[in-house]
């Protein structure tokens, strides 16, 4: 694409997204009550109904129900509202700066690394902190470690217990570690993280299964042990949920990184074409598009975060439509193609490089790296000292 | 109970049931709308079990849906204290830019429900009244002292009180028959009605207020406690009056901000005023991001681009631009992203 076809680009989407906005209205803000309603309704039959486990058809409804209700409040709701996209409403109860989610993760640090970070940088190496959540390696581009061989064991096990990743992930302990980030702000993580986690766990463990105590006269011993069992498995169903999901919209083969350079001094129009090429869609009906939240439609998440996700299938038609006028690709497929994609991607990219460059550990990598920090330090160093780069004659 | 419920709150479920079923919102319906005139009108609220009650001079935070959003307002609370606690009335003028008053005077329907805030304001009637009182008004000034007027002749007040009242004609002033049945129905009250516009034949006073309106009513300002609600003028000059008489103390006002937007003007005007930091300074045109950081405050941002919303704050008062959209927002307080809005005329945000 030429410099003037991006910008035209830039101003085409910018028109779709002016269009959007100002046609939002009461049907958008009727559409996320009657969301909100459902969700509530899902999480009071789910919550009576893992109170019988001795009767187990309502036992397991409750337990599809409260994972539902968990999923719909994280997806739909939740990480829509925290995006901003019903501050118009100007209604206190889909405030994105208020809203506090049903998951482990504070909402605070969470809009911190992704509205943030991950939506303004997107796929951006060094920047973006998704990629490979510092744990797996997802693309060619990052070097290869050791560790990197267990990719998919790994992945499989954060999968299950994927709350406690994003919490760990926004508390951003790697960056104090390594001195990027003052205690101060550290410590204001650490408490935030630890009174949601004690509050997420005295809610599902403890509460409702004392509650569940007054049944035990009347059943058997174990009824609070089935609660408290019944909200483990919900917890876990909604983290399998949202992992495959994410991990869907990011990470197939096809899915573009950036370097730093590739994002300096950017225009709209190449902001939006990262966005475009950063991210994957999932094809499906409008009820498997309510439990992604929307986020099936990854490509018009990433160009447009803040508007209502209900637009986002009005607008995919006009997306694909500047797609195929710029000759750009357009990541879509089945859940089975994107999730097959991603599970060969993270067990390709496991094995070690045959290029010594690309091990991280390699003499050639270290050498290239340490190279890398001296002529930065050389810069500032330079800087620091007032001279110049290139003498005066 | 909160527990069971976390991370939401109980309203959060119990809204869901029945809109005006819950703990912690103020809740109100429409019982009536009044007309007062031409352009001003009296809407009667039924509230849920949450509100408070007021005091009378106090206001509220008036919020209705539109299309979708929510448009709050500051009324002041018009009725008188002395009725059912879940009964209360606002009355409002219709201004011209003011898209709520608007809407409240001209569409308002009975059974709608209505988000309120608790009453808020100091403009407020003491505990022990005085045996002599003034109250002043101009305008729409009129509704916070029509409340305390009110209320002091249904608690069967029997001091002195003189209601001195601004208004541009006599089509143009509310509640013009309740007045005239106070003024005789009660010695010791003294309506004084002054039309600045149309004065009345034979009127003793006339046009704006002047010191020796207040001669003329026999009001010794060092002795008399005086509320004066009204437009900024009426307010300066009869604060001027009591300054000069060292009588600072006894003069309680309460300004009425009606947003003024020129929505075409060229150049930046008005003033941002950061309400926190407790400072403002004259609109520079920039975002209100840039002009939060020149004028020294730090203010959490992001992208800087519109995307991210980490620099989304409150809006407590005035119309903003957003610079992509080119679209005006004049909200009471409503969220905005700073990054991405330019204030357009006197704007106050949550900084």
């Amino acid at each position: 694409m030429t410099y003037s076809q991006l910008e035209e680009f830039g101003a085409e989407l910018d028109e779709i997204r002016g269009r959007i906005l100002n046609d939002l209205g009461q049907r958008d803000a009727n559409y996320i009550r009657r969301v909100i309603k459902v969700q509530r309704t899902f999480e009071i039959v789910g919550r009576i109904g893992i109170f019988f486990p001795f009767f187990w058809p309502v036992f397991v409804l409750g337990i599809v129900c409260l994972s539902l209700a968990k999923i719909i409040e994280n997806m739909e709701i939740g990480h829509n509202v925290m995006h901003g996209q019903y501050d118009w409403m100007n209604d206190p109860m889909v405030d994105g700066k208020k809203y506090e989610w049903d998951i482990i993760a504070p909402a605070e640090d969470w809009k911190n690394g992704h509205n943030y970070m991950h939506h303004t940088y997107t796929n951006i190496h060094g920047m973006d902190r998704d990629i490979g959540y510092n744990l797996f390696r997802i693309d060619k581009d990052q070097p290869w470690y050791p560790n990197h061989r267990f990719n998919l064991p790994l992945a499989f096990l954060l999968m299950l217990v994927f709350e406690w990743g994003v919490m760990y992930h926004g508390l951003e302990l790697d960056e104090y570690l390594s001195g990027n980030m003052p205690k101060k702000e550290f410590d204001v993580r650490k408490k935030r993280a630890f009174k949601k986690i004690r509050k997420q766990l005295f809610k599902d463990y403890v509460l409702y299964p004392v509650l569940s105590l007054a049944l035990v006269p009347f059943t058997s011993w174990w009824v609070p042990l089935a609660v408290f069992g019944a909200n483990f498995v919900v917890n876990i169903v909604r983290n399998i949920w949202t992992f495959i999901i994410i991990f869907c919209g990011h990470f197939p083969a096809e899915v573009q990184t950036f370097a730093k350079a590739d994002a300096e001094n950017e225009n709209r129009g190449q902001w939006y074409l990262r966005q475009l090429l950063g991210s994957a869609n999932i094809n499906g009906g409008k009820v498997f598009h309510l439990l992604t939240g929307n986020l099936s439609f990854q490509i018009e998440h990433h160009i447009f975060p803040d508007i209502p996700a209900r637009r986002y299938a009005e607008v995919a038609v006009d997306v694909h439509r500047l797609v195929e006028k710029y000759g750009l690709t357009y990541n879509s497929g089945r859940l089975s193609k994107q999730m097959g994609s991603v599970v060969r991607q993270l067990a390709t990219l496991a094995t070690r490089p045959e290029d010594p460059y690309q091990r991280g550990n390699s003499p050639e990598s270290k050498a290239l790296r340490r190279s890398k920090r001296e002529s930065s330090r050389t810069v500032a160093e330079l800087a620091a000292s007032g001279g110049a780069l290139v003498e005066a004659p | 109970m909160a527990s069971f419920t976390s991370p939401h709150t109980v309203d959060h479920y119990l809204e869901h049931l029945h809109p005006m079923l819950t703990v912690g919102l103020v809740r109100a319906r429409v019982v009536r709308v009044l007309r007062e005139t031409g352009d001003a009108s009296t809407v009667e609220l039924r509230t849920n079990g949450v509100w408070r009650g007021f005091k009378p001079g106090q206001h509220v935070q008036f919020g209705i849906e539109v299309n979708g959003t929510r448009r709050i307002r500051c009324f002041s609370i018009s009725s008188s204290t002395a009725g059912k606690k879940k009964l209360f009335s606002v009355s409002v003028k219709a201004h011209p830019d003011g898209f709520v008053s608007q809407f409240l005077h001209n569409e308002l329907q009975p059974g709608t429900l209505v988000h309120l805030s608790q009453a808020e304001g100091d403009f407020v009637l003491p505990r022990q009244v005085p045996d002599h009182l003034v109250l002043a008004s101009g305008g729409s000034g009129i509704t916070p002292v029509m409340s305390m007027l009110r209320s002091l002749r249904d608690s069967n007040h029997q001091g002195a009180v003189v209601f001195l009242h601004y208004a541009r004609s006599k089509s143009d002033e509310m509640f013009s028959r309740e007045l005239d049945e106070i003024s005789s129905a009660m010695p010791n009250v003294t309506v004084q009605r002054i039309y600045t516009r149309e004065p009345e034949v034979g009127a003793a006073l006339a046009g704006r207020y002047s010191v020796d309106h207040l001669k003329h009513l026999g009001i010794d300002p060092a002795s008399t406690l005086t509320y004066v609600c009204g437009p900024s003028g009426l307010i300066s000059s009869m604060r001027e009056t009591y300054d000069e008489m060292g009588a600072s103390a006894m003069l309680q006002t309460e300004y009425f901000k009606v947003p003024s937007i020129d929505v075409h003007a060229a150049d930046a005007t008005g003033t941002l005023s950061f309400e926190i930091a407790g400072s403002d300074a004259p609109n520079s045109g920039a975002t209100i991001l840039e002009q939060a950081e020149a004028a020294g405050l730090a203010p959490a941002f992001g992208c800087r681009m519109g995307v991210c919303n980490t620099c989304a704050i409150k809006k407590e008062y005035g119309a903003v631009r957003h610079v992509i959209s080119g679209e005006i927002n004049a909200n009471t307080g409503e969220t905005i992203k700073i990054c991405v809005n330019v204030p357009v005329g006197d704007v106050t945000v949550a900084l």
